[in-house]
């Protein structure tokens, strides 16, 4: 790519183009995977902007609005499975839509009512716990080595922050480590499946060390059994 | 309590990028959870960009239509799926503005009521979107000025080049190269920052 399509795709990632270069990106998009590429890397960046720059909430009848809309849309363009070319069905979205379909037949969605009132109050705590890291002043970011996410610390308090961790099986819990030497110290339990997953380490995260989970039996175990599925770098 | 909480339940332990499949076949309670994950800052740049509540719920009302009737065509691996959503509602939002004339007499402020209380979020949402703020605002900071302003006033004031040129009074050749540099450069600094990698397909059982 030269200079002027590295332009093209900088102002198409902004949406700064006037129609006609607006085309022209669109065209070199379909014949170069390079300003694929490309373009995936600036709109993270242009999406991160975007996350600056939110304000005030929406306000709340704007959901009921969308949903209508879309659901309207669905009443008067029929069907669905006619007017979408199977071939345009993405191979990822595929295997997204298999991983719901294991995610029900492993029971993940069943949930008591007891039990999520017993989650509210230990959610609250934890929410509470993570909050104060994340808004302390002095929080910065520290790159996990294995898994999805990022670990952010504050003096010796660190909070996990994971996407996409897939829910603990039945039976299974994630456990937290803190590994400062040689032993893992157990530092904390989650069940993860949320979209983000905002876990707080229990126990003090020192110079040097690193915050490990492993999957594990319910309840939690003395040592980690499995290999982590997530590790950070030394803190 | 509305008839679908229970499906929005179950949608709670899906990735984005599963629930945009299932709104590729016409779940319109995952549209909902997307929503609900994504409608704050999708809002919020929407807000930025036209400074006009009814506008930019026109925007974001848009924007998500277009989700519906496109989830078929997302590719995870061209994007991160919330970035996806982002990306459609930010382009209605530019279209919308460019169709306001009224848009361009104003000065281009702040906008008022930042940080203003989400009763809809989760206080871990509150502090990690705050976080993520702070992270981004540092890096646009660490921009040399021309290029933060090539990329400001574009991102967030839905100009094109062309106008940005005239309105800065500077070749519209210096405009492209500004935010080619800059978007480059603020990639580089964010990647420093973060090392939340691209969505893979993953189950640990």
């Amino acid at each position: 790519m030269d200079a002027e399509a590295h332009e093209l795709i900088a102002g198409y990632a902004l949406d700064a183009l006037e129609p006609d270069e607006r085309a022209r990106a669109k065209e070199l998009l379909e014949r170069s995977e390079e300003a694929r590429d490309e373009l995936r890397a600036f709109t993270e960046a242009t999406a991160a902007m975007a996350t600056a720059a939110s304000g005030p909430a929406p306000p709340p009848g704007l959901r009921d609005r969308v949903l209508d809309a879309a659901r309207a849309d669905r009443e008067t363009v029929v069907p669905l499975a006619s007017r979408r070319r199977p071939r345009l069905v993405p191979v990822l979205g595929a295997a997204a839509a298999v991983a719901a379909v294991v995610a029900v037949a492993l029971g993940l969605w069943g949930l008591s009512v007891s039990s999520d009132l017993d989650d509210s109050q230990a959610a609250l705590a934890q929410a509470q716990a993570a909050a104060a890291v994340l808004a302390s002043p002095d929080a910065r970011a520290v790159a996990l080595e294995q898994g999805d996410g990022t670990l952010v610390v504050s003096g010796t308090d660190a909070v996990l922050v994971l996407s996409s961790m897939a829910a603990a099986p039945a039976g299974k819990t994630y456990e937290v480590w803190v590994l400062d030497g040689q032993t893992p110290v157990p530092a904390g339990l989650f069940d993860g499946g949320g979209a983000r997953d905002v876990v707080p380490v229990d126990g003090s995260v020192g110079a040097g060390a690193k915050v490990l989970v492993t999957l594990e039996p319910s309840g939690g175990v003395d040592a980690p059994t499995t290999t982590p599925v997530v590790a950070s770098a030394p803190v | 309590m509305r008839e679908d909480a229970w499906a929005l339940r179950r949608h709670r332990h899906l990735s984005d990028e599963a629930l945009i499949a299932l709104v590729a076949r016409g779940d319109d309670t995952a549209l909902a959870e997307l929503y609900d994950r994504i409608g704050r800052v999708a809002y919020g740049i929407a807000l930025r960009i036209l400074r006009d509540e009814r506008l930019a719920e026109d925007a974001v009302q848009e924007g998500f239509l277009a989700v519906w009737r496109s989830a078929a065509t997302f590719r995870a691996e061209r994007a991160k799926a919330s970035t996806w959503v982002v990306t459609l509602v930010h382009r209605r939002a530019v279209d919308i503005v460019r169709r306001e004339e009224r848009r361009r007499a104003e000065p281009l402020e702040p906008v008022t009521g930042q940080d203003a209380p989400d009763p809809a979020g989760s206080a871990e949402d509150e502090a990690w979107l705050g976080f993520e703020r702070e992270r981004v605002l540092t890096a646009l900071a660490a921009l040399p000025d021309a290029q933060r302003e090539s990329l400001e006033l574009a991102y967030y004031g839905g100009y094109s080049q062309s106008e940005l040129a005239e309105m800065l009074g500077v070749p519209i050749g210096t405009i492209k190269s500004r935010m080619f540099a800059g978007l480059a450069r603020l990639r580089a600094l964010l990647d420093e920052t973060d090392t939340e990698t691209a969505w893979t397909p993953r189950l640990t059982s």
